[in-house]
């Protein structure tokens, strides 16, 4: 089956079946590799793309469900404030180290420092609570987002 | 420096821009200089445009060789970290070993950097070393005048890129003894400020990883493995795969391990795999139960030891004022790195084969391939990539993941590159976890709350009895990863008599981050912990006195002694709890401080851990801290919770939801001290992870309850 779908301000025109998870499509059929499988059932966050700019879980997100909403990945995260403020962070804290969660780790943080500019470490916790760094560099994320937070303000 | 004559005429054609410096091991082991043809199998390239290349021997799973190595090439030359980049070095046991593991090339045993310490140094000074004389034949002037600094040549009065003399340098030979820069003339080495290389692609998805390949026409497989450790394929019916768009095909492997299922993409792959039923032989199939395996330990601890590991007795027991005992159990658990298991094969137009794979021992799979293709060894090809944590489970004695992949690959027509994917569930449920091990320990005191007798006892499944391994590790029939931390230790411990007795193995095990440590350190230094409170001595002070004056015990001593300070030991803030560990693993000595709130019953919490690092020459400060932050967490997280256990040899758990990793919110601020050091650097990858559970545990006697059956929330213990 065909679907357009909006992924970082470009349409694509995709084959597949209903109940395709965003993440395969966006993996397999877009061979865009910056989003991560790390555990297929929302659980891990590896996965986090941005959806109309709130952070979901690609990996339980079907295809059938995100046709006509603005997709954002990793690839593109920088081209906003918060990321570019996130990834200027993550690089001067060297916060990540097999770097395989990072990417959702990132579109995490961006979701919360887009609606939270200011957020406190219980507010970082919450939020950030679902994103699993088996490496454990959680307080470098901790940091990393606080620090984002002071490079937006300017 | 003579020109090499002989070269010196083939070589001129390459005088041009395109020109490239390789400095490296020719095949019978001599450092060599020269250019892309002459045979040189290099740690180092150098272009005609000054950039330079570090070819690094040891996968990066996130502890930092690409950057530590690169450190040092970086550092020898004279070139900022902005001008040097790095890639994975072939496989290729004979010029890439590992120095610490014979002919065998590989990562493990936190030995990156201890083994290519004066390796990579000496290939960057040998690549400095012809550029200046290249420079120096150039300008007229001795090579003294000059200086390499950010990558130009400077002196003689003028400054220019080394690349402009890379055409020459290349033909100049190497130095037999490169002059190394001494610690004085570092800029690099040893500097907080030193970033990561692989920072900017792993923070906006441009890092590959070898789940990331596409090959063109690649079939993505997933196996269908047994439900029991030792489950053979009988049969198999496919009827529902077949409804599944992109299956192409379901086959037993030929070892019948496993039943392959073919598909055009992971997604389709994972649902074909659903559909496929299988039918199982367990006639040979574990099928205990955790509490049978439990127990089995328990009762190898009691009555005699299967093995006096150091040959002696233990002390009078008996004449003991006081004897203090604690039982220990350690469970099963697995590493589950963020990226799951996988690798892909794909045929070479010369009847070769490419492996493309996180490899952490490329030699083990490169020998496996080379066996099940049919192949010699130079027609098999690795090439690693980054690899999302491994903490040991890339690296398997068997191969094991490699060895279903080509297995996967030999029974097609080899037309197709075929992708293995493990899923979450394969990798919680897929065995090779760290083995369940049990401790008892009795201390007996003096009345003068001495030690005088110190019995312990441990058993377990051994890691590396009936593997490849097994020549190095094991001696008189005591597997040494199965003890370490305990036999070796540096206190001085009266009466110390050691047993081991090994158990059977209900799953295949491997070593976890850290290896024997995860199990040893904990019953070690909650031991001296409950000898320390029944004498009545401050915890700090009690290990001190058994801290004796050999350069072992000095070293460990210090960073308990920094650690303590730096924690503020002894002035714990109102509704606080410490507790302290030290452990020497890998060569190297970490010292922790956990200070937690509330308790076992409220719900404890981890609040702040203060650590401190001996582990020699810090050659990347920064990324010490960061392998020491991560190794406390990884310890911690597992020790709060996490078990894999067994229902008649049948995984209980499945995915993260039942073997919850750590997260954000468990786990505090965590500081890191690093000791000056000019003694050769050890390890860094494993040693943060030992002190971490016991000094948890520690913190959490304060408040009345000692741990001794992980995890922790088996023992009562509640986190909030």
């Amino acid at each position: 089956m065909s679907f357009v779908l909006k992924l970082n301000g470009i349409e694509h025109t995709v084959d597949a079946e209903p109940g395709t998870p965003l993440l395969w499509v966006i993996r397999d059929e877009l061979k865009m590799t910056g989003t991560k499988f790390g555990c297929g059932v929302a659980s891990c966050g590896a996965c986090t793309v941005h959806v109309d700019n709130e952070p979901t879980r690609s990996c339980q997100t079907y295809i059938e469900d995100v046709v006509g909403a603005e997709i954002t990945t990793i690839e593109a995260i920088g081209k906003t404030k918060a990321g570019a403020a996130v990834q200027q962070a993550w690089e001067e804290l060297d916060v990540v180290q097999c770097g395989y969660c990072q990417s959702g780790q990132i579109m995490s943080a961006v979701g919360l420092l887009t609606g939270n500019t200011k957020p406190n470490v219980e507010e970082i916790h919450d939020y950030m609570d679902g994103n699993a760094c088996r490496c454990a560099t959680y307080q470098r994320i901790r940091a990393g987002i606080q620090r984002a937070s002071e490079i937006m303000e300017g | 420096m003579a020109l090499n004559t002989s070269r010196r005429g083939f070589l001129k054609g390459a005088a041009a821009a395109g020109a490239v410096l390789v400095v490296g091991l020719r095949p019978d082991g001599a450092l060599a200089t020269g250019s892309p043809a002459a045979q040189i199998n290099p740690f180092v390239q150098i272009g005609g445009n000054g950039r330079v290349v570090a070819i690094i021997k040891h996968f990066e799973k996130g502890q930092g060789p690409a950057t530590g190595l690169s450190t040092l090439i970086a550092e020898e030359i004279g070139v900022g970290m902005d001008q040097i980049d790095y890639e994975f070095a072939p496989s290729n046991p004979e010029l890439y070993a590992n120095l610490a593991f014979g002919q065998f090339q590989g990562t493990g045993g936190s030995t990156a950097m201890a083994n290519s310490f004066m390796q990579y140094r000496k290939a960057g000074a040998a690549a400095r070393a012809v550029i200046l004389n290249a420079a120096a034949q150039s300008l007229g002037v001795d090579a003294s005048a000059l200086d390499i600094v950010d990558g130009m040549v400077t002196g003689a009065g003028q400054s220019s890129s080394i690349g402009d003399f890379v055409a020459a340098a290349t033909q100049l030979d190497a130095p037999e003894e490169p002059t190394l820069k001494t610690p004085d003339q570092w800029r690099l080495i040893g500097n907080p400020d030193v970033r990561r290389l692989d920072s900017k692609i792993k923070g906006d998805g441009r890092a590959m990883f070898a789940m990331d390949v596409h090959l063109p026409n690649q079939m993505v497989v997933m196996l269908a493995r047994p439900p029991q450790t030792g489950g053979l394929v009988s049969g198999f019916d496919d009827t529902d795969a077949k409804e599944v768009k992109g299956f192409i095909r379901a086959a037993t492997l030929p070892n019948n391990a496993a039943v392959a299922v073919y598909a055009e993409n992971t997604w389709a792959a994972m649902q074909a795999r659903d559909g496929v039923i299988v039918e199982w032989d367990l006639s040979a199939a574990e099928n205990r139960d955790s509490a049978q395996i439990k127990e089995e330990i328990f009762a190898a601890l009691e009555g005699g030891a299967e093995y006096n590991v150091l040959k002696n007795e233990p002390g009078p027991m008996d004449q003991a004022a006081q004897v203090v005992e604690k039982t220990f159990y350690f469970p099963l658990l697995a590493h589950a790195p963020m990226e799951p298991l996988n690798c892909t094969i794909e045929a070479d137009d010369d009847g070769g084969i490419t492996l493309h794979d996180g490899a952490q021992m490329p030699t083990g799979p490169h020998m496996a391939l080379a066996q099940i293709f049919e192949l010699p060894m130079e027609k098999v090809r690795i090439n690693t990539m980054l690899a999302g944590g491994s903490f040991g489970r890339r690296a398997t004695p068997t191969a094991d993941y490699q060895v279903e992949a080509a297995l996967a690959f030999v029974i097609t027509d080899r037309t197709r590159p075929v992708k293995l994917v493990w899923s979450r569930e394969d990798d919680v449920r897929g065995g090779y976890y760290r083995p369940a091990f049990g401790h008892k320990v009795k201390v007996g005191l003096s009345a003068a709350g001495e030690i005088v007798a110190w019995d312990h006892r441990i058993a377990g499944q051994s890691i590396m009895k009936g593997t490849p391994f097994e020549a190095f590790s094991v001696r008189d029939g005591v597997d040494h990863s199965s003890v370490e931390g305990v036999a070796d230790t540096p206190y001085t411990i009266p009466g110390f008599h050691v047993g081991l007795t090994d158990t059977k193995k209900a799953t295949s095990t491997l070593w976890w981050r850290s290896v024997g440590h995860t199990h040893t350190a904990y019953a070690m230094e909650v031991m001296m912990d409950m000898a320390a409170r029944a004498a009545g001595r401050d915890p700090v002070d009690f290990r001190l006195a058994h801290l004796g004056d050999g350069p072992d015990a000095t070293r460990k001593a210090a960073v308990l002694k920094l650690a303590a300070e730096k924690g503020n030991w002894g002035n714990i803030p109102a509704g606080r709890s410490q507790g302290i560990a030290v452990h020497k693993s890998f060569g190297s000595y970490v010292a922790e401080v956990v200070e937690i709130s509330g308790d076992s019953i409220s719900g404890v919490k981890i609040e702040k851990v203060t650590c401190a690092v001996d582990c020699g020459i810090p050659v990347n400060p920064d990324v010490i801290k960061a392998q020491i932050e991560g190794g406390v967490g990884y310890g911690i997280g597992h020790v709060m919770r996490d078990e894999i256990t067994l229902t008649g040899g049948v995984v209980d758990q499945y995915n993260f939801p039942d073997y919850e990793p750590l997260r954000m919110r468990d786990i505090g601020a965590i500081e890191t001290h690093i000791i000056p050091s000019a003694e050769p650097p050890t390890g860094i990858g494993e040693p943060g992870t030992p002190p971490s559970a016991p000094a948890l545990a520690n913190a959490i006697a304060q408040t009345g309850q000692v741990v001794g059956v992980l995890p922790m929330i088996n023992d009562g213990i509640a986190f909030a």
